[in-house]
């Protein structure tokens, strides 16, 4: 007993001792970093010579000058809108429809879940080839029953919705976690709602909904924040679909074609490793920090589920 | 079964309770119910058969002649298995390989032995600043790996001169990842505090209970933080973009796949192939692993 009973102050230290890795990897790979961001914001530096003092020059740049900015920043957003709003509603589908299930259960449930396991350049690289617009198969297939496709990544109207299409393919994640909420319904409210002449969206819309709010709420809430940080799927689909000869390392532009897959993450590394304006990189970083800690602090407040289980 | 209640027919319940296997209303029942299936099944064949043609497509691709790959036939005239050997033979893919199971296999074992203590910590110590702890991993978990490169990618190459390789990725995961230790806390808490106690009360010291009995208990988890971080890795393209990029010696697969597809700029064939070969360990590890997976992805959403 004497041994569970041990003084504040050794628990204290054992306690440190518990979260020592993660103290260590909190300040010095995220903390130090971060602050560090915000000090080069106001540099002028291009990794060679000494960092100078500039001011809010980087500020002005990004926002009023920086040709790509505007592109970058409309297309994350078309990506954070429009690619949330379609997976959520696409995986609560795919979940819904799991649940109603009975034979081959087992199949299905693999069969939606195993495209979300393919490495996300691989699943691109491969998009792409399928929806080339010359030879793919799905054009192909579309052509061989009269429909002309569209030129899916080689269209900058149709570029974005490709990529949609992808993350759609990728859905398994969502489908489990609804599949999961579904599932822990508790089946006695669907009794009650049935004796009372309940039809099916009636239940849906007074069982259903109401005790999944919290994981639709979780998945809007991790879907932005994904979304916000949007960029191999992007960048890969823009430079394969370009058909240019380009080995990693060469400096490209992305955003193929006409600039419509161009996200802030992209910016940030053109800027950051291809241009060596640290400065503006910093800058476009912090744009991407501040949309995601207010997502972030919209998600704590709402206590979503995330931190229900606190006490 | 839950799935029964939520297909059940609503408007036919109340003469089925009433009247069980018998009259037209029983019969409207279940002709419904048959409906019911069918319809659901439909649908279910149909989605899986638009989620599982991408698969096929590109395996067909991938054992074409150069010449038909182009062209946009659908299925392969003969079948050209020696485009494996081929991908294989191209320089540089073998060291891919070797580099990405050096990151995810040591990025895995790292992050595991670093996460196991801290959610152990967070999930059963009592201790002031605990909520805030949470919070802060939360919110590193929630930020773009974008935010912070930049610096980090200074201090690597000016201050280490470890650009080039993979240690700027490999190394920080000895020193925690957020979402391996939200997911491993998440699962601690749903071991009951009893069987700490009672080791505790057997003698036994924080760091042995935490090795004896919550290491045992908690497999499942770290199972499932295991594989997430393996294929975070495995899949990482961003990070060796930034740190190995200078030097093709350094590439990974999911990294090197890229540039294959730009050396082999009209080989549709090789580049399935190899897209494919980057996907196999992948979902092979998956078929062995199910349960893991499922239960890690369900615990990061559901399970508060």
């Amino acid at each position: 007993m004497a041994l569970s009973l041990s003084n504040p102050a050794r628990r204290r230290l054992r306690t440190l001792g518990f979260l020592s890795p993660w103290l260590v990897g909190f300040s010095v790979f995220f903390a130090y970093p971060l602050i560090a961001t915000v000090y080069f914001s106001f540099m002028h530096y291009n990794q060679i010579k000494e960092p100078t003092f500039v001011g809010l020059r980087n500020w002005t740049y990004v926002f009023e000058q920086m040709p790509l900015f505007g592109p970058a920043l409309r297309n994350t957003l078309w990506l954070v809108v429009i690619m949330v709003a379609v997976r959520v509603v696409f995986g609560l589908s795919l979940g819904l429809l799991i649940t109603k299930i009975k034979t081959g259960a087992g199949f299905f449930r693999t069969a939606f879940y195993i495209p979300y396991l393919a490495p996300p350049v691989a699943a691109t690289v491969a998009f792409v080839f399928l929806l080339n617009p010359g030879s793919g198969p799905v054009n192909e297939i579309l052509g061989s029953i009269g429909i002309s496709g569209p030129n899916w990544f080689n269209d900058p109207d149709t570029a974005k919705p490709s990529l949609v299409l992808l993350s759609l393919w990728g859905i398994g994640d969502l489908m489990v976690i609804f599949m999961a909420a579904l599932l822990d319904v508790p089946k006695e409210q669907y009794e009650a709602a049935e004796l009372d002449g309940a039809g099916p969206w009636a239940k849906f819309r007074y069982v259903t909904w109401p005790s999944i709010t919290p994981i639709v709420m979780f998945a809007v809430v991790t879907g932005v924040v994904q979304t916000m940080q949007y960029y191999t799927q992007a960048l890969v689909a823009g430079k394969v679909a370009s058909g240019v000869n380009i080995g990693p390392g060469s400096v490209i532009q992305p955003g193929y074609p006409d600039h419509s897959t161009l996200t802030v993450p992209q910016l940030v590394y053109q800027m950051g490793f291809q241009n060596f304006n640290t400065g503006a990189a910093c800058v476009l970083s912090l744009v991407l920090f501040a949309i995601a800690m207010a997502v972030t602090m919209l998600l704590m407040r709402k206590r979503s589920g995330l931190l229900a289980a606190e006490d | 079964m839950t799935s029964t209640t939520l297909s059940a027919p609503a408007s036919a319940s109340t003469p089925e309770r009433t009247s069980p296997n018998r009259g037209p209303a029983a019969a409207r029942a279940r002709r419904k119910r048959i409906l019911h299936w069918i319809a659901v099944h439909s649908v279910a064949i149909a989605v899986a058969l638009l989620f599982l043609l991408p698969f096929v497509f590109v395996f067909l691709t991938s054992v074409m002649s150069d010449s038909q790959a182009m062209s946009g036939d659908l299925w392969p005239d003969s079948w050209h298995w020696s485009n494996y050997k081929a991908v294989f033979e191209t320089p540089g893919f073998l060291d891919w390989w070797r580099n990405s199971l050096m990151y995810a296999g040591l990025g895995t074992l790292f992050t595991v032995c670093s996460a196991i203590p801290v959610a152990y910590a967070l999930a059963k110590f009592r201790f002031r600043g605990r909520r805030t702890a949470m919070l802060l991993v939360i919110s590193t978990m929630m930020l773009p790996p974008q935010v912070i490169v930049i610096p980090m990618y200074l201090v690597w190459a000016q201050q280490f001169h470890l650009s080039g390789t993979l240690w700027p990725l490999i190394i920080p995961m000895a020193f925690g990842d957020a979402y391996s230790i939200f997911l491993l806390r998440q699962f601690l808490l749903t071991i009951p505090k009893e069987y700490i106690e009672s080791a505790k009360v057997d003698g036994c010291g924080e760091f042995r209970t935490m090795v004896k009995i919550v290491v045992p208990m908690a497999k499942p988890g770290i199972a499932a933080i295991a594989l997430f971080q393996f294929f975070y890795c495995w899949n990482d393209y961003f990070g060796p973009q930034i740190y190995a990029a200078q030097n093709p010696g350094a590439w990974t697969l999911s990294y090197g796949l890229e540039s294959f597809k730009s050396a082999h700029a009209v080989n549709w064939n090789m580049t399935m192939a190899a897209t494919l070969l980057v996907m196999a360990p992948v979902i092979v590890v998956f078929f062995f692993a199910q349960k893991a997976f499922v239960e890690g992805v369900t615990l990061t959403g559901v399970k508060g």
